[in-house]
């Protein structure tokens, strides 16, 4: 599985997520600048955390306009898989890559600490290494990770299955306690919560190692 | 022009005897621009000159120190051609008048101070003080002061993994806003700040040069006073999305050759660094101040050289790397300006629209700033208090009960949450520990951190405050099982010009001093905040203390949680009852007499390199040292951490039993072992000449004295994690 993370000006986690999916693929995984206007060959690309452009307008915004992102549209409209994590997430639903957006949270604090997720989708290419009902404890750190969408919206993620992760206890506000959402065609994941994070047990677990490992077999 | 003469002098907080030195100096009347040069270099913000007298007085070296105080961080060894640079720093007056900037500005001014000498920034903490909760200002106070560091910190990416926060009346005009930054470096890779190569070029990066923050270093350098909240225009606005290209755009570059030279443009901005720069490297320096990127139009040269605009470096380039640099601070859309060179004249000449506008020597404006030996008055002696005499009118469980709802002992999970502890994917172990624990990237070493100090006690005797300080600190770090390496300090106090506070400094850097060269802790790194008083009200006197330890391998390490039932509790350490100076007498009694605990260093030092003796070696994963609140606030803590209960046994025969479980004796530490580590762990307390005894054992969901009724764990959680949501949410 060869893989590339992009890293926009303001990103804080692409290394880590380049860790994380080195560890699980044993290959270092290219990295790509947000100015360049292709994507190397790859099967998978990241959208790591962090602030890009300073979050200045809205959280994403401004990256989801960046050269990098027609590309990745372009990728994941051939059915290229894209991970997009926290800023990442927001970056894919500003790209209108995945529906909805993420707003405020709920009390208008930012919110770090380690969650509960629910793999409500158990077969996806980015959750199927994990059990049936499994649990997931991994860290959370955002401001504006407050999910929303219209009622015919959320009514179609639910139908088709495509709210892949939800909170037991929600932290922010998001709706249907979604904490990670599908793209129609299933290649596209975004959430809030960061597995790459959580790889490590002397780090306070390996749950999020669940989702590098199920792009492996994917993948495989 | 503005004519200078004495009273324009004053208005920039110069005395008269400055003046009269800055004519002798210059052999003329200054300029306008080069008053304002003298006045923010002579400032006690950027001089020291009331404090350097006694600050040489502190150990600063050893044989893993590589770089001790004078420069912008201090850097110490850490194996395998690796530092660590770290320094912690106030930013009290901003924070006060401007909290969520004010702290923004602080957090992203000691990250400049770490990443400008090569180093990446790995963890922050930060040491907080408030006035008393019911004062109209504190809610919003903390509210400004929290989200302005997570907002700065979170955006870099940097993890917030650490911190105290005490509340005390005395802070209600002048709260204490001090913030940590630990980064590591390679080992060859260090950058320091004296200018060299004549005809070098001098550059300018970063953040464009407005108005904001002129005059900050002479605003933290008075006293507070109701005109004070006028100044609000001083204090600088922060943008850490600026300061996180800065940092990438500065390590890239960083890996070639083409520096010689860097300092970030902080308090003073391009006036201390461009002297800073000259000064240590014993060269002169020419700019022209028409090349910095400005923001507003109309900036004079005196604002210019005054501005207080944040992300910004200066730096002296290689002769011929210009393009170099020009490439990779482009890539990070990024300002960049060459405005100057290093010259052989050990002259500052500005020039501006072709125009001269100073011209003075350096060595007298950085190096030989004025220095004073302010007049000392000791403080009293305190009241003694005798623990038998202390009244007990709660039994030791209601106490505890009422002791951690205190606003000083209530987990501060409100703060913390707001700080993005895990980015990194390093951290081992984050807020709510006695020592922080952060993986050096790669490798299986880990940093130990903590942020400590008790102003009570040094303001009822600074020598012995001063000197359980650096103990706690020490402590805290070998509690996780790290090796204590070094300090950076703090020192916040009110007005030098009064004896009785210049009195307090001297004693607690005597007792700091004592203590450093006993546990072999010298201190690299400081930062000095006087003038910390509203109305002629001081605060209480404190001497901040950062510390570092090292784990070599971060298997062998403690937290305070144990996982299990049935495990046998260890006290180590002497226990007197020390009541006088604690938290108990404070809370329960009302009272705030006393002298505070005693430190022992010999016995300190003794009990606390047996418990890291024992950590290392595998033998012991749970530890917790004891401070505030005493052994039942240390106990209930763990058992919190843990979410397991505790039977406990009665005090022993022959201690006052409020002393027993609430005196704030030093350098102990509660440990919770199984029955093989139990044995081995006593054998080796004999051996050590350390006094160490079974207190009770884990198990079940309440904590329990033998004899007496038992407390929930679920009461006791919503007492220690209820008041601060409750207190910030009734403001709204």
């Amino acid at each position: 599985m060869r893989v590339a993370v992009v890293t926009f000006p303001g990103s804080n986690c692409d290394r880590d997520l380049a860790v994380a999916f080195a560890r699980a693929t044993g290959r270092i995984p290219k990295r790509v600048w947000h100015a360049d206007s292709e994507l190397p060959s790859v099967d998978v690309v990241g959208l790591p955390g962090g602030f890009s452009y300073g979050d200045y307008l809205r959280c994403g915004a401004i990256a989801a306009r960046s050269p990098i992102m027609r590309a990745v549209a372009d990728f994941a409209a051939r059915g290229g898989r894209v991970l997009g994590i926290c800023n990442g997430f927001q970056i894919l639903t500003e790209a209108g890559l995945l529906p909805g957006a993420l707003i405020g949270n709920r009390d208008r604090r930012f919110v770090s600490r380690w969650v509960e997720l629910d793999v409500t989708h158990p077969d996806s290419d980015f959750t199927r290494a994990g059990k049936a009902g499994q649990r997931l404890r991994v860290p959370i750190a955002h401001h504006d990770g407050n999910y929303t969408a219209d009622a015919e919206t959320l009514a179609r993620l639910e139908g088709d299955g495509r709210v892949a992760f939800r909170y037991v206890d929600n932290p922010n506000g998001s709706a249907h306690d979604i904490a990670g959402i599908l793209s129609a065609g299933g290649n596209v994941l975004g959430l809030m919560p960061h597995p790459e994070r959580a790889i490590d047990k002397a780090l306070g677990g390996t749950d999020g190692s669940v989702v590098f490992r199920s792009l492996v077999e994917a993948l495989a | 022009m503005t004519e200078v003469n004495q009273a324009v002098a004053a208005e920039h907080g110069l005395s008269a005897d400055e003046y009269a030195e800055i004519l002798r100096i210059l052999g003329r009347v200054p300029n306008l621009v080069e008053l304002g040069i003298f006045s923010v270099m002579w400032s006690e913000h950027c001089s020291y000159k009331s404090s350097k007298a006694h600050l040489k007085r502190l150990p600063t070296e050893a044989p893993w120190v590589v770089c001790g105080p004078g420069e912008n961080a201090g850097v110490v060894d850490i194996g395998d051609g690796q530092v660590v640079v770290f320094k912690m720093e106030s930013h009290n007056h901003p924070s006060f008048i401007e909290p969520y900037q004010g702290a923004a500005t602080g957090v992203g001014g000691i990250m400049r101070d770490v990443f400008t000498m090569g180093a990446r920034p790995v963890a922050m903490l930060n040491a907080l003080r408030f006035g008393e909760p019911s004062h109209p200002k504190t809610r919003h106070l903390i509210a400004g002061v929290v989200a302005g560091i997570g907002g700065y910190g979170n955006c870099m990416g940097i993890p917030t993994v650490g911190g105290e926060i005490n509340f005390h009346k005395s802070f209600n005009g002048n709260i204490l806003v001090n913030a940590m930054c630990v980064g590591v470096a390679e080992a060859d890779k260090v950058f320091y700040a004296a200018a060299a190569g004549i005809g070098n070029p001098v550059v300018y990066v970063g953040a464009k040069t407005g108005r904001d923050g002129i005059h900050g270093a002479t605003m933290a350098s008075a006293e507070f006073s109701e005109e004070t909240e006028a100044k609000r225009p001083t204090v600088q606005v922060g943008d850490p999305f600026k300061e996180k290209l800065l940092l990438e755009a500065c390590l890239e570059l960083m890996a070639s050759d083409a520096i010689v030279a860097i300092q970030d443009m902080g308090a003073a901005g391009l006036t201390s660094s461009s002297f800073e720069m000259a000064s240590r490297g014993g060269t002169g320096i020419e700019l022209d101040l028409s090349r910095v990127p400005m923001r507003e139009t109309g900036m004079t040269p005196y604002e210019i050289m005054l501005s207080e605009s944040q992300e910004r470096m200066l730096m002296v380039l290689r002769q011929g790397a210009e393009d170099e640099a020009a490439a990779v601070f482009r890539k990070w859309d990024l300002d960049v300006a060459t405005i100057g060179r290093v010259t052989d004249t050990g002259r500052m000449v500005l020039s501006f629209a072709g125009e001269v506008v100073a011209d003075v020597p350096i060595a007298p404006v950085a190096g030989a700033s004025p220095v004073y030996e302010r007049p000392i008055e000791p403080s009293p002696p305190p009241v003694p208090v005798v623990s038998a005499r202390v009244p007990s009118p709660l039994a030791p469980l209601d106490a505890l009960q009422k002791l951690l709802a205190t606003p000083d002992l209530v987990s501060k999970r409100w703060v913390w949450e707001q700080y993005d502890s895990t980015v990194g994917a390093d951290t081992l172990a984050g807020p709510g520990g006695d020592a922080a624990v952060v993986r050096v990237h790669g490798t299986q070493k880990a940093l130990a951190l903590s942020v400590d100090c008790t102003p009570r006690y040094v303001e009822a005797d600074p020598k012995m405050g001063g000197c359980q300080a650096v103990a706690e600190t020490w402590r805290n770090l070998i509690a996780v099982g790290a090796t204590p390496l070094a300090i950076t300090d703090c020192m916040n106090f009110g007005n030098p010009e009064r004896p009785r506070i210049m009195g307090q400094f001297a004693a607690a850097i005597d007792g700091m001093a004592e203590a450093c060269r006993a546990l072999d802790f010298p201190v690299v790194s400081g930062n000095v905040s006087l003038y910390n008083e509203t109305d002629g009200r001081a605060i209480q006197p404190t001497p901040g203390i950062g510390g570092v330890g090292l784990l070599a391998d971060l298997t062998r390490r403690a937290t305070i949680a144990y996982d299990q039932d049935g495990l046998t509790l260890l006290l180590v350490g002497e226990c007197f009852g020390w009541l006088g100076c604690s938290l108990y007498l404070r809370e329960i009694v009302q009272s705030e007499d006393g002298a505070p605990p005693p430190v022992e260093l010999e016995a300190e030092k003794r009990n606390g390199l047996f418990v890291r003796e024992l950590i290392e070696q595998g033998l012991l994963r749970t530890c917790h040292d004891l401070a505030d609140g005493g052994l039942l606030v240390a106990l209930a803590e763990m058992a919190l951490a843990s979410n397991i209960g505790m039977r406990l046994e009665a005090p022993p025969s022959g201690v006052n039993p409020t002393g027993w479980w609430f005196g704030e004796d030093q350098g102990r530490y509660v440990l919770a072992v199984d029955r093989d580590q139990r044995k081995a762990v006593l054998d080796a307390a004999k051996a050590a000449g350390v006094l160490v005894r079974a207190i009770g054992q884990t198990g079940g969901d309440d904590l329990g004295i033998a004899g007496q009724s038992a407390v929930s764990l679920a009461t006791l959680r919503a007492l220690s994690e209820g008041w601060l949501p409750a207190y910030m949410e009734a403001g709204q």
